[in-house]
């Protein structure tokens, strides 16, 4: 049987979503579910993971020097409780993607990146080219399977369980070489766009960073995450930790609203998953209109205030 | 100093990938091959610290088999002093790809290796970890900024919360987002330059890797398509479909 070890992502004060997704594929893997949370004064963060669903055990390791999520403090804290694990799985968030390939190089395997599906306890689908073909793999066998676990095809395992809570001191002293600064957060008070059930999008037809107040205003109205295209990125329009699409985030929100995205391959790849895609564009021919639920030709600059208008 | 550039040879990021009817891959015939774009935004990097005289030489670095000389040729042509192929005929797996970059690492002892945050072909993003950690350094990924000082650097890293910073030391393994730069556009003279650098040849076995613990790639399947939906004629028949749908 399979016993699965999560590292819980966490910004310190509160579990992160992407750890309750986890613990949902883990559910489809199969087997005991632990969740280990590293970082400093995290009882609170603990005991929301202790709440997940068929959650078996959470081992909290609690030092000063693992408040900030420095990949190898953490993998060194990972590996030292792997014994035993058949797999050790992370959200394939920035902070997964940067700790998870560390622990699988350290404990000797490939890992698995972007599990979208589980066909078998080692066998999973995940996609590759930006999503533009889904592979099936396999690890090899007899071998630790450490992946990370694409959070958008996930839904989050729900706060109904009661594991126990095991807290231990750091096993490794921090590394010298790295040091933590600090985090400049991007969105300020708006949803965070990957875990928005809402999300207004613009891209190159905004126009100009100062155009796209439009965009934001309208989030705002509507309580939106606010995304945009890689060429609103390119354009300077906005910082890249909004861009949604093949090189930015992948995201699933309930309801994704695109203003004047032509709808390149590579942001499509970025909303496959979003429940309804509403495209708004001058151009009738744009691609995006190939992908969307509802579709309006026009021109955003006349659509957002009347649409802001009508929702009151 | 020196400074590691890693570069893959992958479909390029225009061409639309269609995925073949036996479901054993994706179709490469006949279509177009370019440096995976995040691995030139490390080298114009690499290239831009040379230029701050804040380091003496950029060495190119590609796995994979003779084609992707074509690639190292592109990274001499934009800068890059010289290259390496580390030759194999096997798709590597990041495991086996960053123990071969650690061995030239040996070879060459580079103070920073820079990388791309991700190959856009199998979308991985585990090399540059992978190495650091063999390498028993310091990793910095998806960077936005860098600044060096001394014997060390400082980081601006993309995360999903917004922009993080950290410090590390020296030598380091850095890999790139899209914001850090936009590389320069090769000339036609430095292409003709370029075929007069030095590139060196390891196969797996010179550098003593051997090729295992490999993820067995299986069946390749297209994605599910998403159906075309409705168009409406305007803002208020757009909200109206909101509601019906319950989004608003």
């Amino acid at each position: 049987m399979s016993r699965i070890l999560i590292i819980a992502e966490h910004d310190g004060q509160s579990l992160n979503n992407s750890t309750a997704k986890c613990v949902t594929c883990a559910q489809a893997i199969g087997g005991d579910i632990d969740i280990a949370v590293f970082g400093s004064g995290i009882e609170a963060i603990s005991a929301e993971a202790a709440s997940l669903e068929s959650v078996v055990r959470v081992i909290a390791v609690d030092a000063e020097h693992l408040s900030a999520p420095i990949a190898a403090n953490w993998a060194n804290e990972a590996l030292a409780i792997a014994d035993g694990y058949s797999h050790l799985l992370g959200p394939s968030t920035t902070l997964g993607k940067d700790l998870m390939p560390r622990i699988a190089a350290l404990a000797g395997v490939n890992q698995i990146s972007d599990i979208m599906a589980v066909n078998a306890p080692t066998s999973f689908k995940r996609p590759i080219y930006a999503g533009n073909a889904i592979i099936d793999v396999e690890a090899p066998a007899g071998t630790k399977v450490v992946a990370t676990v694409r959070i958008a095809s996930w839904s989050a395992a729900t706060a109904t369980g009661g594991a126990s809570v095991d807290v231990r001191s750091a096993s490794s002293n921090a590394v010298s070489h790295t040091r933590y600064v600090g985090l400049e957060s991007g969105g300020g008070e708006r949803p965070d766009l990957q875990s928005a059930k809402l999300v207004v999008s613009g891209g190159r037809g905004v126009g100009s960073e100062e155009n796209f107040k439009v965009i934001y205003n309208l989030a705002d109205k509507l309580g939106a995450g606010v995304g945009a295209s890689r060429a609103a990125v390119d354009a300077g329009y906005v910082p890249n930790d909004m861009q949604v699409g093949q090189t930015g985030k992948i995201i699933s929100p309930d309801l994704y609203m695109a203003f004047g995205i032509s709808g390149a391959i590579q942001h499509v790849t970025g909303i496959k998953d979003a429940g309804t895609i509403v495209a708004v564009n001058k151009d009738s021919e744009s691609p995006i209109f190939e992908i969307s639920d509802i579709g309006l030709v026009g021109d955003l600059f006349k659509v957002i205030p009347e649409l802001e208008q009508l929702l009151g | 100093m020196k400074i590691l550039v890693g570069m893959k040879r992958v479909v390029d990021y225009n061409v639309r990938i269609r995925v073949l009817s036996d479901g054993s891959g994706v179709d490469t015939d006949g279509v177009k091959m370019s440096v995976n774009p995040f691995d030139e935004i490390a080298l114009e990097e690499a290239l831009r610290i040379r230029e701050a005289g804040k380091a003496e030489e950029v060495i190119v670095v590609s796995a994979g088999g003779d084609a992707c000389q074509q690639q190292l040729r592109t990274g001499l042509a934009m800068g890059a002093d010289r290259a390496i192929q580390i030759q194999t005929s096997e798709g590597l797996q990041p495991l086996s790809t960053a123990r071969a970059f650690l061995k030239i690492i040996e070879r060459e002892d580079p103070g920073l290796v820079i990388l791309g945050k991700q190959a856009i072909d199998d979308d991985n993003s585990q090399t540059g970890q992978m190495l650091a950690a063999l390498w028993d350094r310091p990793q910095a990924t998806f960077a936005s900024e860098l600044i060096l000082n001394g014997n060390s650097a400082r980081v601006t890293r993309e995360v999903d919360a917004g922009l993080e910073t950290i410090e590390i030391d020296l030598p380091a393994v850095v890999t790139v987002d899209l914001r850090l730069n936009e590389p320069r556009f090769v000339k036609l003279p430095d292409i003709m330059k370029a075929k007069r650098k030095p590139l060196d040849v390891f196969s797996m076995e010179d550098l003593g890797v051997a090729i295992e613990g490999n993820i067995e790639i299986g069946h390749h399947t297209p994605p599910p398509q998403r159906e075309k939906g409705i168009m409406v004629e305007d803002a208020a028949q757009l909200v109206e479909e909101l509601k019906n749908r319950g989004l608003i």
